[in-house]
């Protein structure tokens, strides 16, 4: 399938420039509790930005609309919050965990996803989401609509205590950071560059002995494992796996901070995951106002707005140096 | 027994509901190539439109099922020369997360109007009561319901498969360009029939409607189960979306009396196992 997902090209902006962004980031990452920004906003906004550089893995560089990534991110945060609360595991390994699920469930899903292409990829996610949601609901372990509460922190490697607020704010940015630079490692690795083939056209990357279904395959695996790591560490920080994180508004969610941030880009997610984290903290109070705007934003996002924030800056920056 | 032809009557309305929904998805697919995210609104909205000619105007069921569908039809017109026309040239995905974000605008606006709690709508008085069958009763509504369903399903299908109309729609779908070069105007057939297809689902929406209230979110989940039926089906034959509709309506009802707690998810179970394998879909095609 020809797909016409616009993207800028990392490549020729060079290693170094990723590297002071990335740096940048990290730095303004690093000192935000200390300036008076709320980290608890800033770890959610973390979370969701890992979701949606791993749903970005699949939709950016694999051409793969999943329409279904809520079930990775559900499914860990069950698991690691069960594993927790339950077993007295310690946070590194019911994150470990719950990953280790989202990975195995991803295996099963993208097996049978990648049978089909295009619009009927993002329905055959969407309904076994769906189906996921509801053995979610009926499952006595989850405690239905309550949700698995009052999640141990526990102490991370049996010696640091989570509880204290930048202990788990720096272990939440950690996590972030070595998944960030690891999906921009899959990205410039060879695997990447085949992904990227294939999703620029797959019949020709097949005919150049490639097996598309494989990388396909892969690239769902990683997808799923890394939103399974989002779910896991959104687990202990907020010490609560519920029904919302697996429901399908929660995977359209997930496409509109990618949609909005720039499909494609490395930075994209990352922008898009805080602005609609911080749109939805500012109008919490007003009800279904949220799922409107969202709606409104998604409309605008398609028809005028298609590289998104990231994406329209590089093109201007791009422009503007001739 | 009595529950058994119960939950059959139950799953047969259902399947009712997915067959018109599928069916209508299946014609904005073939023509326009872009899944109608929008469709479960569209439903829901459909069974708004029929309260509130009821409510507001004293207009009743049988003007709404005329009227329901030209409104929310109308405005699917709208939408797709203002919006999704705008999206041909682009990869298809861009139509379905449009689509989406619509749905997701209707349901918030319908929600702050009215919260989540259902409306009810009276069963018109022609349509009340029930007929005894010998092995059960069957509320007439019901009834009314599937028969209804059946004929505009298999009108369309006579539509599409058997007239001079249906042979331009089916020539575009294979061939655009060509169908347009016989001075056909395929724009406003695309218009025409994204405008057919919702109105189907509006039309769903007011059979809908006496049965099971009106609600904001009432199409919300049932979308993505008519997707599963869908990829079940595949979207290659009208016949077979009719036909997978009531099929898998019927399989939800005897999942739901011999094993309840499967009910919810029979459908998506059914659809991993016909992916595995048929992947095109029962009646599909590869395309």
């Amino acid at each position: 399938m020809a797909t016409t997902i616009p993207t800028t090209a990392p490549a020729h902006r060079g290693v170094s420039q990723m590297a002071i962004a990335t740096a940048i980031m990290v730095a303004l990452l690093a000192v935000a509790p200390f300036v008076g920004i709320y980290p608890v906003f800033v770890m959610k906004a973390l979370c969701f930005a890992l979701f949606a550089c791993a749903f970005n893995l699949l939709l950016g560089f694999g051409g793969l609309l999943s329409f279904g990534h809520a079930m990775f991110l559900g499914t860990a945060g069950y698991v690691c919050a069960y594993a927790a609360k339950e077993w007295g595991f310690t946070p590194e390994l019911a994150i470990l965990l719950g990953t280790a699920a989202s990975a195995g469930l991803g295996a099963v899903v993208g097996a049978l996803a990648i049978r089909r292409q295009g619009i009927y990829f993002a329905m055959i996610t969407l309904a076994i989401a769906q189906m996921m949601y509801f053995f979610y609901l009926q499952m006595p372990f989850t405690h239905g609509e309550d949700g698995i509460q009052a999640v141990p922190r526990g102490r991370l490697f049996g010696l640091i205590d989570l509880a204290h607020p930048l202990a788990i704010y720096y272990t939440v940015l950690v996590i972030f950071v070595a998944a960030f630079l690891f999906i921009y490692r899959i990205i410039h690795s060879p695997f990447g560059q085949v992904l990227k083939a294939i999703r620029e056209n797959e019949p020709r990357t097949i005919s150049l002995g490639y097996d598309a279904d494989r990388y396909k395959l892969l690239a769902f695996l990683l997808s799923a494992t890394l939103a399974g790591l989002a779910g896991a560490t959104k687990a202990i920080v907020f010490q609560l796996a519920s029904l919302t994180d697996v429901h399908w508004s929660m995977s359209g969610e997930v496409v509109l901070m990618t949609l909005l941030g720039g499909m494609g880009t490395i930075f994209g997610p990352v922008v898009g995951a805080f602005v609609i984290i911080a749109l939805e903290s500012y109008l919490a109070g007003f009800g279904e106002w949220v799922t409107i705007i969202t709606g409104v934003i998604f409309v605008i996002c398609v028809l005028a707005f298609r590289r998104g924030i990231v994406g329209e800056l590089a093109a201007w920056w791009a422009k503007r140096r001739g | 027994m009595q529950a058994l032809f119960g939950q059959l009557l139950i799953g047969l309305i259902n399947g009712a509901f997915y067959a018109m929904l599928s069916l209508g998805l299946a014609v904005i697919f073939g023509l326009l190539n872009i899944i109608n995210f929008t469709h479960g609104a569209q439903y829901m909205m459909g069974a708004f439109v029929a309260w509130f000619l009821l409510n507001k105007a004293g207009i009743g069921y049988w003007w709404s099922l005329l009227l329901a569908p030209i409104v929310i039809g109308a405005l699917g017109v709208v939408i797709e020369r203002t919006m999704l026309s705008r999206l041909y040239k682009l990869d298809h995905l861009y139509g379905l997360l449009l689509t989406f974000g619509l749905a997701l605008i209707f349901q918030g606006l319908f929600r702050n109007e009215f919260g989540s709690s259902g409306l009810p709508y009276q069963i018109p008085s022609q349509l009340t009561g029930a007929m005894n069958l010998g092995f059960m009763f069957l509320p007439i509504y019901r009834g009314w319901v599937i028969l209804a369903s059946v004929i505009v399903c298999l009108s369309t299908w006579y539509v599409i498969e058997r007239t001079k109309l249906g042979s331009y729609l089916r020539a575009a779908t294979e061939n655009p360009a060509l169908v347009q070069a016989f001075g056909i105007n395929v724009p406003r057939m695309i218009t025409l029939t994204f405008g057919f297809g919702v109105g189907l689902a509006a039309l769903a929406g007011v059979m809908a409607a006496p049965i099971y209230q009106v609600s904001p979110l009432m199409g919300a989940d049932l979308i993505i189960v008519v997707f599963a039926v869908v990829v079940i089906g595949g979207m290659g034959s009208i016949m077979g979306s009719i036909l997978t509709g009531f099929g898998l309506g019927v399989v939800e009802g005897l999942t739901k009396y011999f094993y309840p707690e499967a009910s919810n998810t029979v459908i998506f179970v059914v659809m991993v196992i016909v992916l595995l394998f048929r992947p095109a879909g029962l009646f599909g095609k590869e395309r």
